[in-house]
């Protein structure tokens, strides 16, 4: 089994988002960066996958020199080793081009990732990737075994769950449930000193898209309280005044 | 050129989301001078499709084929960028359901399309062509300007009007031009939870945290729930302490969701929490600390027990509802 999980580097979930440069940038002043959650989530399956029948797992990210503490922290759970394609990630599409450029030479059976990026929160990678290996794509997956060449999975649909089979190569993106993400011990933070990273400058691929700026959602009026001793006045409240009932 | 629409459609039966992203298709239609085609795919009865019209469909493609009665995501993409090409599309809708989620990525690489997902706002073509965006879960919006000639647009729920007219546009039933090798996922079994709300569909949503203690006091919200028809959803410990199931996890790790109404009892309103709930037109807190967070970010507030005031507002609920059958 040769397995490839794509890692994105994103601000840490209790990041008070703000801007600079007249609302053109994301402020990383004092931002602790993670390996974006779903991602931790896919790379702790694919280990477990690789322990039951052997395999390799390749951590991948697009991304500059700024994203290799995650990439170390991925090989510090566990991954074989990565690859990080030099380039800004700005655009999924984009992102989605370089991972498929990589995967195309080296002949992956599973490609795994997030279910979305927390910070970008556009859920496409898995989608765009599988379109350009002319792989099959499965997202939002919440249970994946594989045996024979066939992959068995569970998905979230829209008020439930679906099972699926579908043979390898295939894309799937990873939902909460798929497992409990592994924290690096110390045996695996000192191997991953020595893991290879291999860095690969991008092709040529151009970018779809460009973000011009950003905004904040507009602040909250100020909080209506109702005394607990009245708090069936709420659902006229919400009835006659903010008439949402 | 025309814009295409991905009509959605689960059972044969179009669902509120769809008939949004079909209005929303018609007004950029209608906003640069061209067509709104929606494609429904699967086989939903003509008499049905023929609604699309209503919510703006200036002509409805209606793709059947056994094989396309389950959804299958390659299969689906492949036979609504067929059409896409067909009808010279520059711009194609879905909304950002599981479903649209699954499709449009597949879209926009076989068009060499540039896509966003998450919209909330209609195109602005005046210089370029920009789409606001949520960002971070929610905290944020981005304003994106897609470069490419189509572009694919995935739309969030439960944001854009529907306007009901009285048009009619024909119905055009075509042969999607899938073969075998279109189908290599198999669906081996769907389980929905009957009569149940979809949180992601959800108009109003009553939430619970770690505040209720456990989860056989969850009755509280469920009856609120019923009451006001609403879906219920849970705080991230909730769901890990298993009081409650995953798939009703909202927050910056679960489900981003933007109903009407959302009522949180017992949630202390951590910025991760938050950060999935704040696009909800109305907020309500329930809380027995004054100083939790959640009343920041609410429109009506409760400092108070749960376990005193939900009986009250479940009976107020109630009552409310008994008026209105
Ligand atoms: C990486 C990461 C991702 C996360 N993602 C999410 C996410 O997506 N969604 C999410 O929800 N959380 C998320 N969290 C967790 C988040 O930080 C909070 O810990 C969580 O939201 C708290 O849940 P809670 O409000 O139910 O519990 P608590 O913080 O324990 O709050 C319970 C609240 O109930 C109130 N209360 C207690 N008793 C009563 C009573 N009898 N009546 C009324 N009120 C009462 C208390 O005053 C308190 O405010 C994430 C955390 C991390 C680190
Ligand atoms: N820069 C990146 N490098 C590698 N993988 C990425 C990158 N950005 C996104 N991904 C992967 O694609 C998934 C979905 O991201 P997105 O489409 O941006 O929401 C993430 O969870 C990652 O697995």
């Amino acid at each position: 089994m040769k397995i490839l999980v794509c890692i994105s580097n994103v601000p840490d979930t209790t990041t008070k988002v703000t801007f600079t440069d007249n609302n053109t940038k994301f402020n990383t002043v004092g931002v602790q960066y993670i390996i974006n959650p779903y991602d931790e989530l896919a790379l702790t399956r694919a280990l477990e996958i690789t322990e039951k029948q052997t395999g390799t797992v390749t951590a991948i990210n697009v991304g500059l020199a700024d994203a290799e503490p995650s990439i170390r922290k991925a090989l510090a759970i566990g991954a074989t080793d990565a690859v990080r394609i030099n380039a800004d990630p700005t655009d999924a599409y984009f992102v989605a081009e370089q991972v498929a450029a990589y995967a195309k030479a080296e002949n992956f059976d599973l490609i795994l990732t997030g279910r979305e990026s927390i910070d970008y929160n556009g859920g496409q990678v898995a989608g765009l990737l599988g379109e350009m290996l002319n792989f099959p794509s499965v997202n939002v997956v919440t249970a994946i075994e594989i045996e024979n060449g066939i992959a068995t999975m569970e998905r979230d649909i829209d008020g439930g769950k679906e099972k699926l089979t579908c043979k390898l190569p295939l894309v799937a993106s990873a939902q909460k449930e798929l497992t409990e993400p592994r924290i690096p011990n110390m045996r695996g933070i000192m191997a991953a000193r020595t893991k290879p990273l291999k860095v690969v400058e991008p092709n040529g691929a151009e970018k779809t898209s460009a973000t011009i700026s950003f905004d904040m959602p507009p602040a909250k009026g100020l909080c209506k309280m109702i005394a607990p001793e009245n708090a069936e006045q709420l659902i006229d409240l919400l009835h006659n005044e903010a008439k949402i009932i | 050129m025309s814009i295409i629409v991905f009509a959605e459609s689960t059972d044969g039966n179009f669902k509120k989301s769809t008939l949004e992203a079909v209005a929303y298709a018609a007004e950029v239609a209608k906003n640069t001078s061209t067509n709104c085609v929606a494609v429904s795919i699967g086989n939903v009865d003509d008499s049905k499709a023929s609604e699309l019209a209503k919510f703006g469909a200036d002509k409805i493609v209606s793709i059947k084929n056994d094989k396309l009665i389950g959804f299958v995501a390659e299969a689906y993409a492949k036979a609504l960028a067929n059409i896409a090409s067909q009808e010279n599309a520059t711009v194609i809708v879905v909304s950002n359901t599981y479903s649209g989620k699954a499709i449009a990525p597949r879209v926009a690489a076989k068009l060499k399309a540039g896509i966003v997902s998450g919209v909330i706002s209609y195109p602005d073509t005046s210089n370029g062509f920009k789409i606001r965006k949520t960002v971070f879960s929610g905290k944020a919006f981005a304003d994106v300007n897609i470069t490419t000639a189509a572009k694919v647009l995935a739309i969030t729920p439960n944001t854009f009007n529907t306007i009901e007219n009285n048009k009619t546009a024909n119905i055009i039933s075509v042969d999607a031009g899938l073969t075998d090798s279109d189908f290599i996922t198999h669906s081996v079994e769907i389980s929905r939870a009957s009569g149940k709300i979809p949180l992601t569909e959800a108009e109003i949503v009553v939430s619970g945290g770690r505040g209720l203690k456990g989860p056989e006091n969850w009755g509280l919200i469920e009856n609120l729930a019923e009451a006001l028809g609403a879906a219920t959803a849970c705080s991230k410990p909730v769901s890990d302490m298993h009081w409650r199931p995953h798939s009703e996890h909202v927050g910056q790790t679960g489900i981003t969701i933007k109903p009407n109404l959302y009522i949180a009892v017992g949630i202390s309103g951590a910025i991760q929490h938050l950060a999935g709930v704040s696009s909800s037109k109305v907020i309500v807190a329930i809380n027995k600390d004054p100083e939790a967070p959640f009343f920041k970010a609410a429109d009506y507030g409760i400092v108070g027990d749960a376990f005193e005031v939900m009986p009250k507002i479940i009976e107020a609920a109630k009552k409310l509802k008994a008026q209105h059958a």
